[in-house]
């Protein structure tokens, strides 16, 4: 249960195959909704993949299976269960614990002694560039700022996938563009592997490795593109007109993916 | 503080700080702040004062001669219940005895009566919430009881009560958490099942068994309902103590009691003064949950914050 820790930042290097595997996955519910059909992909280390798609598509349902919550009908999903950062469209805080105290959470449930992570929670918390903020309660921060703890959360367990279940839709525009900064460079310092759920193309096109929409219900892979920026990215790039370009085609595949 | 209050508001003796306009500012903010204090006080003061004058009011205009010793005026209620210690049984023409001495020893009484009935009733209370919260065949179960246990009046099972056990203080007592038992199971459950999904969710991700969710998620979230719970129990513990009181015969006399022998020997100066104590019981146990809730709540919840 406890796992050892690693207080370096986790090397940018190779791991013996991919972090998170999707393989001819389908899911229909008891209630007879089929949700996704036939999705197969994969995300290594140091990738990020977004996947877009109309509303009541199936995308959280991507992320529910992978984690765990729900259990696919049909295919496999092959990932390290122990290993999952899950980041929720709420910051799901707990509103009587300080900053700190939320960020605490998860290791006090894997049942990792406080004390020995104690350099980690640090880190997690400067990473997110909350450390004045620590000894605030939920109510006191912006909706921004209970996000970033929720990253911070999630990062003290040092997850090798991480999953997003469109978490800055309720933020406004500047928040989101900040966060889409920090979520990057977290991104690049940690190599995880990403697993990202949107409605908005500018931000699938600016965070991510790859992008793959998805079809009205039942979910199904409809189009696979590779993005073309490196990192670090800038918000310059959302001017340049690969960029248009990119979210042009997308758009255009959504609109034929809706029914 | 104070002296800083004068310096502001005399401009003339503080020349070089602050301008005579940031000065006049100052003040201002001061007065209004003053203001504002003034009819957080006042307001009830003048509610009050009206309350006392409608009662002089009846004593002196509504009631008819004959009747007047049934309204005593509140200076006399005040100087004989509260300003006088004791009047000992059998003299001053007293059949009950009086005064404050007598008035606090069954504020005393009641006083026991209620804070064990209550303890009772929120150990009670919280251990059926949570034996309910953990599965939905227990809370189906026992759910139609609690309802009638509300519904039914139970003064009407004082007596009964009584028959059996005895009217004593244990009596007293069971009538008590029969009354305060309730609002602590309803609001402690309530709390403990509208924890929203996410967090469950959350919590299952990590592994947490009932225990610990309980422990980490379900009680610190149910803590604001929980505590209005306790605010409404500990009123009606009082009343429990106060009201059942008028059937038990037995043991030390309660506020209730009192009540009912100053009244059957005409004593209404002293009826009046234990009918007071027992209402300032009353406030005072429910003052004392809503401070308590804010103070272990306050620095958290949005709206137990004030």
């Amino acid at each position: 249960m406890t796992k050892t820790v690693a207080l370096t930042a986790t090397e940018p290097e190779a791991v013996n195959g991919p972090a998170l595997v999707f393989d001819n996955l389908s899911m229909t519910f008891p209630d007879g909704t089929h949700a996704l059909d036939d999705v197969s992909f994969s995300v290594d280390r140091g990738e990020f993949v977004t996947v877009v798609g109309p509303s009541g598509c199936g995308k959280s349902t991507l992320l529910r299976i992978a984690s765990g919550l729900e259990t696919h009908t049909g295919g496999t999903c092959d990932v390290d269960r122990d290993s999952i950062g899950y980041v929720f469209q709420d910051a799901t805080l707990f509103p009587w614990r300080t900053v700190r105290k939320n960020v605490e959470l998860l290791a006090e449930l894997h049942g990792v002694p406080i004390s020995s992570v104690t350099d980690r929670i640090d880190e997690s918390l400067d990473l997110v560039n909350l450390t004045e903020h620590q000894d605030k309660y939920p109510k006191q921060l912006s909706g921004g700022m209970r996000m970033r703890t929720s990253l911070a959360r999630s990062l003290v367990l040092q997850p090798e996938v991480f999953l997003f279940d469109e978490p800055f839709g309720a933020l406004d525009e500047i928040s989101r563009e900040r966060l889409n900064d920090e979520l990057l460079s977290l991104f690049k310092a940690k190599n995880f592997a990403g697993l990202f759920i949107t409605h908005s193309i500018a931000e699938a096109v600016f965070l991510s490795t790859r992008i793959l929409v998805m079809s009205a219900r039942p979910g199904r892979i409809v189009a696979d593109y590779q993005v073309p920026f490196s990192y670090p990215r800038s918000h310059e790039i959302r001017y340049e007109p690969e960029f248009a370009d990119l979210s042009g085609k997308i758009s255009h595949d959504l609109r034929g993916a809706h029914p | 503080m104070t002296t800083v209050d004068v310096v502001e508001a005399t401009p003339s003796s503080e020349p070089n700080a602050a301008g005579p306009r940031d000065t006049k500012l100052a003040a201002t903010a001061n007065s209004t702040a003053r203001r504002a204090k003034f009819l957080k006080i006042g307001g009830p003061l003048a509610v009050f004062s009206l309350f006392i004058g409608f009662w002089y009011f009846a004593h002196h205009v509504l009631m008819s001669d004959s009747k007047k010793p049934l309204v005593p005026v509140p200076h006399d209620v005040l100087d004989q219940a509260f300003l006088t210690w004791n009047i000992e049984r059998g003299t001053q023409g007293s059949r009950t005895g009086g005064g404050l001495f007598k008035l606090l020893e069954s504020l005393w009484s009641s006083v026991q009566v209620a804070g064990l009935g209550l303890f009772i009733a929120i150990a009670l209370g919280l251990l059926l919430a949570t034996a309910m919260s953990q599965a939905k065949w227990v809370q189906n179960a026992l759910w139609p009881f609690l309802i009638a246990l509300q519904a039914m009046p139970i003064l009407a099972f004082v007596p009964l009560i009584g028959t059996v056990i005895g009217f004593n203080f244990k009596a007293r007592v069971i009538v008590c958490v029969i009354i305060a038992m309730f609002p602590i199971v309803a609001n402690t459950l309530f709390g403990l099942l509208s924890v929203d999904k996410g967090y469950h969710e959350l919590m299952t991700l990590h592994g947490a068994g009932r225990f610990t969710r309980l422990v980490k998620l379900q009680y610190p979230a149910a803590m604001p309902s929980i505590f209005t719970g306790l605010q409404i129990s500990a009123g009606l513990s009082v009343v429990g103590a106060v009201v059942g009181d008028f059937f038990f015969r037995q043991g030390e006399a309660g506020l209730g009691r009192m009540i009912n022998l100053y009244q059957a020997s005409t004593e209404y100066e002293q009826m009046y003064g234990a009918v007071i104590m027992s209402a300032v019981l009353g406030i005072a146990v429910f003052v004392m949950f809503g401070w308590l809730g804010r103070r272990i709540v306050g620095h958290w919840h949005e709206t137990r914050s004030n």
